[in-house]
């Protein structure tokens, strides 16, 4: 993946080389969007606030797919699967065993990187195509796992969960929930950006280059896929039990195929391999499906909305808007938003002389 | 014990097996020809199904009629999903593919729900007798007309590949591309024959079970279980795909007579194929009769 560093702009010394933020001006950019979504409750109302933390705890989830499928070159279509034992295991554990929710979440990350690891074991010998059908059929094993398993999910009534909760300060509304996301999001994207600089992150990307000549470097092959199954479950539990948390009741039917693919497609329209693009693709995702019930509303009422039935399929729509959106993105901006914004980057940087 | 059910279940294993294994060979053409994972396939059969449903329905065609023009709809429609969609994407890693065909899925799966809703619409009966008696079974005549058709299509199967020049072409392209080029097939043109083929095969299918069990969502899942049926026939073998579909219908029912019978734990009859389908892959990671990959640098 290309860097895009202008030329003339060499780095001189590992340190320069090995930062997350390379620029003053990116340093900046990062204190002021974290001050700008700190002050959001102040202006924005309870909807708006709802679909920020949407777009955090979906951030969560793809930036751990992304590790596996951007990072690593493996597939995986069953994430929403891993999403939902989060949502579950945390909701449970705070249920059967009185652990403070706090404690709950990232308890729940580990048992989903465990039940990954599971999982992992036969990704460890699968590639490309062989896994992607794998994960699938994990993701209808757990799916099924879920319907079936009263004591832990609740079945059909879905479980109800507590809110946040930590030293007494109660984080049960859209306004104080948000911190609790901002945190994670915080140390989830810190904790990816530093895992990528290590020997391991290096090895991960070595396995997806090509992975022949990753092995006879000395990297263990099995063991940095299995790993990086666990890793990506392991964001997906955190993210699932944050979910869990915001909406305060988990339902058996919620985490199907479609949502698993929902993943996929932030990874995809953020752009492979890259940090910051798996908060782009869902950040995408989740206000996709808000424009197509913009538009919807626009056209309320008119002649287009009577003959197509626009408002009464809506759901419809937004599920086709989420396919055409993964095509769209493949046939004409294969690396993603991450990839444009870079480009617009350089652009601004190198006006008017672009080479 | 309940030998009668057995044996129908078994029966009923066998003709939704030879469908899934019609599917599964649809599946295994477009990934022989063109190595694409086609997770579309299920929708080819809902798509074709809608289709012919809504000429028999809305224009009152002769079932004949509007069965043909169907598969004519369905061949135009693979070629030019594959010509639209999968030619840009020639070169690209898996994973792109993959999701390229998934995206499709969800897509034409929307669609057809927003055009034709969520219900299930039966079909105008076709035959005049409902059930016939085989062997002392009482079997749906539709059940038997599935299965007789589902042979049919394997025959055409063998005989395009073994003696007809188009298929052949393809099998050479499956070979080895470049030689086949050399050879002067035109390697665009068989890609987009797989695709018509598979949708037009597939459709078939969908329509014989919209026939059997009304026309809705649920024909999608046909797609899905294809997986379980090509990991077991092996990705490459069109005969492994036929075996592969008709092992997974058996399993399912028999699954199902287990559960009703003794373990009591619902819903085996969707899952067992996917719990057969982890334990293969743990054990022979390039399925049962599939061919071994063997990597030099």
């Amino acid at each position: 993946m290309a860097t895009l560093t202008p030329a003339g702009d060499f780095r001189t010394s590992y340190r320069a080389d090995m930062t997350i933020f390379p620029t003053r001006g990116s340093r900046l950019a990062l204190w002021l969007g974290l001050a700008l979504v700190a002050a959001a409750p102040l202006a924005l109302g309870r909807y708006e606030l709802g679909l920020l933390i949407n777009i955090g705890i979906m951030g969560i989830a793809a930036l751990g797919l992304n590790i596996l499928v951007g990072f690593t070159g493996q597939i995986s279509i069953g994430h929403a699967a891993f999403f939902g034992f989060g949502a579950f295991a945390s909701a449970y554990a705070h249920e059967a065993w009185h652990i403070p929710v706090a404690l709950c979440i990232p308890l729940a990350g580990i048992a989903t990187a465990l039940i990954g690891l599971v999982f992992g074991a036969p990704a460890a010998r699968l590639k490309g195509l062989y896994l992607a059908i794998a994960t699938l059929a994990a993701q209808f094993i757990l799916e099924d796992f879920f319907a079936r398993a009263q004591w832990f999910t609740g079945g059909v009534a879905g479980r109800i969960t507590e809110p946040f909760a930590l030293f007494g300060w109660v984080a049960d509304r859209e306004e104080s929930f948000l911190y609790v996301v901002l945190a994670w999001i915080i140390l989830m994207y810190l904790g990816a950006a530093n895992l990528l600089r290590t020997r391991d992150g290096r090895a991960l990307i070595a396995v997806r280059d090509h992975y022949l000549s990753a092995e006879m470097m000395g990297i263990n092959l099995a063991y940095y896929r299995t790993l990086s199954f666990g890793i990506a479950s392991f964001y997906a539990g955190i993210a699932g039990a944050l979910y869990a948390h915001y909406l305060l009741f988990v339902s058996v039917e919620a985490f199907n195929i479609l949502f698993s693919i929902q993943f996929l497609g932030m990874v995809i329209i953020g752009g492979l391999g890259s940090v910051m693009g798996s908060l782009m693709g869902a950040a995408f995702m989740v206000l996709l499906p808000e424009v197509v019930q913009a538009g919807a509303d626009a056209l309320a009422g008119g002649a287009i909305d009577r003959a197509l039935k626009l408002g009464a399929s809506i759901s419809f729509l937004r599920e086709m808007a989420v396919g055409a959106a993964i095509i769209l993105f493949l046939i004409f901006e294969p690396d993603g938003l991450a990839h444009r914004w870079r480009l617009i980057k350089a652009y601004w940087k190198l006006y008017p002389f672009s080479h | 014990m309940d030998s009668a059910l057995l044996l129908q279940l078994t029966l009923n294993g066998l003709i939704v097996g030879a469908l899934y294994g019609v599917v599964a060979m649809s599946f295994v053409l477009i990934y022989k020809a063109s190595q694409v994972v086609n997770f579309a396939q299920g929708e080819f059969l809902l798509v074709g199904a809608w289709v012919c449903w809504w000429l028999l329905t809305d224009w009152q065609l002769p079932f004949w009629l509007g069965f043909l023009v169907t598969l004519a709809f369905m061949t135009a429609f693979g070629m030019i999903l594959q010509v639209v969609v999968l030619r840009p994407l020639i070169g690209e890693p898996v994973i792109s593919v993959i999701m390229a065909t998934i995206g499709l899925g969800i897509f034409f799966q929307a669609l057809m729900k927003w055009i034709f809703g969520v219900f299930a619409k039966p079909f105008p009966p076709i035959f005049h007798a409902e059930q016939v008696s085989v062997l002392g079974l009482q079997v749906q005549s539709v059940y038997l007309l599935s299965l007789g058709i589902s042979l049919l299509i394997m025959l055409g199967f063998a005989w395009f590949f073994t003696l007809s020049k188009h298929g052949l072409a393809m099998r050479a392209t499956a070979f080895d591309q470049q030689v086949a080029q050399s050879l002067g097939i035109s390697v665009p043109r068989v890609f987009a024959m797989s695709w018509a083929i598979s949708a037009m095969v597939s459709a078939l299918a969908g329509v014989v079970v919209g026939v059997v069990n009304g026309v809705s969502s649920a024909l999608s899942f046909y797609g899905i279980k294809v997986f379980p049926a090509v990991i077991l026939g092996g990705l490459d073998s069109v005969v492994g795909a036929v075996l592969g579909g008709l092992i997974v219908g058996l399993l399912e029912n028999w699954a199902q007579y287990l559960d009703a019978n003794w373990l009591n734990w619902g819903n085996m009859y969707g899952v067992a194929p996917f719990y057969a389908l982890i334990l293969i892959l743990l054990i022979k990671p390039y399925g049962l009769f599939g061919t071994k990959n063997i990597e030099r640098v």
